[in-house]
């Protein structure tokens, strides 16, 4: 690999040739701001906050949209650049939620609790889905932002609402990532900017209801989002999982990596797995949505049931397997009449099980399951 | 699956998921990707817009086909004669890779042979598809390499799945299209382990890796390993048994995690098969319609509620882990089953972790023969064959040679589905997937935003029949085959040609198997699901049909 020297804020950084001077920060751990850029999006510098200024270059161009160049000096967090960062996003601020960002009493401020600067519920971080989660937090804790002088507005427009999402136009920086993820990783194209200046939102084609447009619900809009925009309907206040379960998906044979985030015993989000997986961190509508809420449904079977007289009745595990037991064992003289049929949906491990006791305890080869369905 | 045994040596695909992506060509044959294989069909696209040549072949209008830089819309069960032509433009035009066939295969004389007799012109009539497409289509495929073919369900369910399989091979061999990166003949498996449950050997006629039960010397191996003696007769298939249960030859059943009441065609065969057993155990997470019939339900554990390994489609290996206990009582599959076994006394069967059986199946399966729990936890999934510990896994088979050797060529013979249409029975009924449901549904049906997406079935029904049949968008209409009828809301779409009407097998309430043909493939013994004949008329408002309920006309 191919690589160049460069100093960000005085440190000698190796980056390889090609990177930008926001990747090469990253890979040295330089933390420079960042709203728009996502490591799975092409650059876009729309958001400013990676601005930084490089010697013998005039202005302060985006980090994320300059390659970084052999023997670069980069300012990445002189005061010049955070001022400047930090007149950006009070203009962004000016049009989002901010009463709890530049509140010092937020650390010690719940959800629940009465808000002694009397502010409204709406504009509030302890009452947004996404707080602790929210990258504009990050941000804006990272610059200082102590106030923000512009006259605050808001878009005031009703929250969309689809089975499995809704978007608060109100909470919307206008990053583009969710227009960009929905074009350029899905090729599905559902949603763009609509309307002009102060007036653009992120909406669909005449506004329409994502029912009617080709969106597929594969939730990574919902993914790509730094703020409370856009958030999953399921939970939405469950806040930060407690743990993370990597796993694969029970769905389809493609096998994508699922991270479950877990707090208590309740999956309240899942997401694409980007470690060492097939789909890096993409999912399908049914990964995304719909691979946990099964699991704890009250139909779930929980106990073993035997028919009797034509009805199921409840039974303990000993009763269940001695009856089957006893059962089995009349069919192990006459093999020929028992069959075992396995499933596409167990584990290795379980298959493995099941035609060894076909074979090996009830000696028959009438062993099979739904590969051809 | 068989076919390619025949022509590789192993029935798996050939090469893996992120590979698509720089392929100069595809062709994907009766596959719906973007809806059933999601994440493979972002691959797909992402080569589409990088330039490489889309060619989709598929009765209906697919998602991809507006990518496509050809759509073959080849009649349902056509699938071989439209491979046939294919094979015999690049014949013709010599665009075949002689170098590969001359080192790599063998037999291509007896398959030149069968093509020297093909008339193209024919050809076109019988697949619907113009000549010049398919000649384009031909020339695309074996122009642009490395190319790869993706097919799914589209191929394999018909009376002649398995010659559709072998000409699909004889395709990629033809143009040296296998043993390379981003080439190779791909099939998509459905399940997300229908690839691990054949590996392990939940087949009448295999141990696992395939390992023949009518190998004198597997049959020692296995006998040794688990202390018992062994039959050498391969048992019955899924279909041949619900078929022996019917004549009372089968009379116990244990089933585990399926739901064949639903899934399989001719789904009232298997109801009435299931009801003559004298005794039917099933194992799932909930009381499907299968589980209702049964005499003894245990309470099986979800994905999310155990250990273990699922094999993908691309023979990547991949760890689950254990989120939560098992709600009520509920056990893993492994564990139950091991509880009966021990119960009857029979030893081999004391494993106290999923981890303890992997290490069995490792030491018994020599493709499997690295792979280990503590291995795939640190580096994530292997893709067999994996034999050895410090062995990497194999992205992309048959590179240097095929498994059986030599690639065999196999001659083509179109044969027309077992279900014809006629006057009675005017219309082709296709089935398959929809994004937004899985299977049976007994997943998704209980998740409420999918249910509430797309919460009942819809038979696609191109305008021009439509039309001459007096329905509109949204009307009740009575389907009806040979072997069954029910009610379904129509959904008149541009989608389906002609003559051709599709339906999902998702809903209970209008289970679409119970118009499905149960004949099989004779090799592979898969149901012709993608073409069976019916009949369809609109329902009059008042007529005594209630939405959904299915009418039996046996």
């Amino acid at each position: 690999m191919e690589t160049i020297n460069l100093t960000i804020d005085g440190q000698q950084v190796t980056a390889r040739k090609g990177a930008t001077v926001l990747e090469a920060a990253q890979e040295s751990g330089i933390y420079i701001p960042t709203l728009c850029h996502h490591p799975d999006l092409k650059p876009f510098g729309a958001c400013r906050m990676c601005l930084v200024q490089v010697e013998k270059m005039r202005g302060f161009p985006a980090s994320c949209t300059t390659p970084a160049g052999e023997g670069m000096v980069v300012d990445a967090s002189g005061e010049q650049v955070q001022t400047l960062r930090r007149q950006v996003l009070e203009l962004m601020l000016a049009e989002h939620p901010h009463a709890c960002l530049t509140c010092w009493k937020r650390e010690r401020c719940g959800p629940t609790d009465t808000c002694l600067r009397q502010v409204a519920v709406d504009d509030r971080c302890v009452t947004c889905p996404k707080n602790e989660r929210c990258e504009l937090q990050r941000v804006s804790d990272f610059l200082g932002i102590k106030e923000v002088r512009l006259k605050s507005y808001r878009r005031q427009r009703d929250i969309d609402r689809n089975p499995f999402f809704e978007r608060d136009h109100d909470l919307c920086i206008l990053c583009g990532r969710c227009v960009r993820a929905c074009q350029d990783i899905r090729n599905v194209g559902a949603i763009d900017f609509i309307y002009r200046g102060h007036r653009a939102i992120i909406g669909t084609p005449f506004e329409r209801p994502m029912e009617e447009t080709n969106c597929e619900f594969c939730g990574t809009c919902v993914d790509f989002c730094p703020t409370g925009s856009l958030r999953e309907r399921a939970f939405p206040f469950a806040g930060v999982a407690e743990r993370q379960v990597r796993t694969i998906c029970p769905y389809c044979g493609v096998g994508c990596g699922l991270v479950l985030e877990i707090k208590g015993d309740q999956v309240i989000r899942v997401h694409g797995d980007r470690e060492k997986s097939v789909n890096d961190g993409q999912l399908c509508v049914k990964g995304k949505f719909g691979a946990t809420e099964f699991v704890h449904h009250r139909d779930r079977l929980r106990r073993p049931l035997i028919k009797k007289d034509g009805t199921f009745v409840e039974a303990s595990w000993d009763e269940a397997l001695g009856l089957i037991a006893e059962k089995f064992k009349e069919y192990q003289k006459r093999p020929q009449e028992f069959a075992v049929i396995s499933s596409a949906k167990c584990t290795n491990e379980e298959n493995y099980v099941v035609q060894k006791f076909g074979r090996a305890v009830m000696g028959t080869n009438n062993i099979d399951h739904c590969a051809r369905l | 699956m068989a076919g390619l045994a025949t022509a590789f040596g192993s029935g798996a695909m050939t090469n893996s998921i992120k590979e698509f992506a720089k392929s100069k060509c595809l062709l994907v044959i009766g596959s719906n990707t973007t809806e059933n294989h999601p994440i493979i069909g972002l691959q797909v696209k992402k080569a589409a817009r990088s330039g490489a040549k889309l060619i989709v072949a598929n009765p209906r209008q697919i998602d991809l086909c507006s990518m496509a830089d050809i759509w073959l819309q080849q009649r349902p069960g056509t699938d071989v004669a439209l491979l046939a032509g294919m094979m015999k433009v690049i014949v013709e035009e010599g665009l075949l890779d002689e170098a590969f066939i001359a080192e790599r295969c063998e037999d291509v004389d007896v398959l030149k042979e069968s093509l020297a007799s093909l008339d193209l012109d024919k050809i076109a009539e019988i697949t619907a598809v113009p000549l010049a497409k398919i000649v384009e289509a031909a020339r695309l495929y074996a122009t642009n390499s490395p190319a790869a073919i993706l097919y799914t369900m589209g191929i394999t369910q018909h009376t002649h799945g398995t010659d559709n399989v072998l000409a699909v091979a004889n395709l990629a061999m033809l143009t040296g299209n296998l043993g390379k990166e981003s080439a190779g003949v791909n099939p998509l498996r459905g399940q997300n382990n229908v690839q691990g449950a054949c590996d392990m050997g939940a087949l009448p006629n295999v141990y696992t890796a395939y390992q023949r039960v009518d190998d004198a010397t597997v049959k020692a191996k296995f006998e040794a390993a688990w202390g018992v003696t062994l039959k050498d007769k391969p048992g019955l298939t899924l279909a041949e048994m619900f078929g022996a249960a019917h004549n009372g030859e089968i009379k116990a059943l244990y089933l585990v995690g399926e739901n064949p009441v639903l899934s399989d065609p001719d789904a009232r065969h298997v109801e009435e098969a299931i009801k003559k057993l004298d005794f039917f155990v099933v194992q799932d997470i909930f009381l499907t319609e299968t589980a209702k019939l049964a005499d003894v339900v245990l309470p099986a554990a979800t994905y999310a509620e155990k250990d273990g390994t699922f094999t993908n489609t691309e023979r990547r290996v991949q760890l689950l882990r254990r989120a939560f206990e098992p709600v009520g009582s509920a056990k893993a599959d492994w564990e139950i089953t091991c509880e009966i076994a021990r119960r009857m006394g029979s030893g081999g069967f004391d494993f106290r972790s999923s981890a303890e059986i992997m290490d069995e199946i490792a030491k018994l399966t020599p493709s499997y023969g690295g792979i280990s729990h503590e291995r795939l936890d640190k580096e994530g999934g292997l893709q067999w064959p994996c034999p050895t510990a410090e062995h990497p896994g194999t992205p992309i088979m048959h590179k240097e040679k095929f498994t059986r050797g030599k690639g065999k060529f196999t001659p083509i013979k179109y044969k027309p589905p077992m279900e014809e249409t006629d006057e009675e029975y005017p219309l082709i009924l296709t089935t398959g997937r929809i994004r937004f449901h899985y299977h049976t549904g007994t997943m998704t049906r209980r998740v409420k935003g999918l249910d509430k997406i797309r919460p009942e079935e819809l038979l696609d029904i191109n305008p021009v029949d439509a039309a001459r049949l007096g329905i509109r968008d949204g009307d009740m209409v009575k389907i009806a085959s040979r072997r069954g009828a029910l009610a379904v809301k129509a959904q008149v779409t541009a989608r389906c040609a002609p003559g051709v009407v599709f339906m999902t097998f998702h809903f209970a309430e209008a289970a679409a198997n119970i118009l499905t043909n149960s004949a099989l493939d004779p090799v592979s013994k898969i149901p012709e699901y993608k073409v069976c004949a019916v009949k369809v008329e609109k329902v009059v408002p008042a007529s005594v049909m209630e939405s959904g309920e299915a009418v039996s006309v046996r």
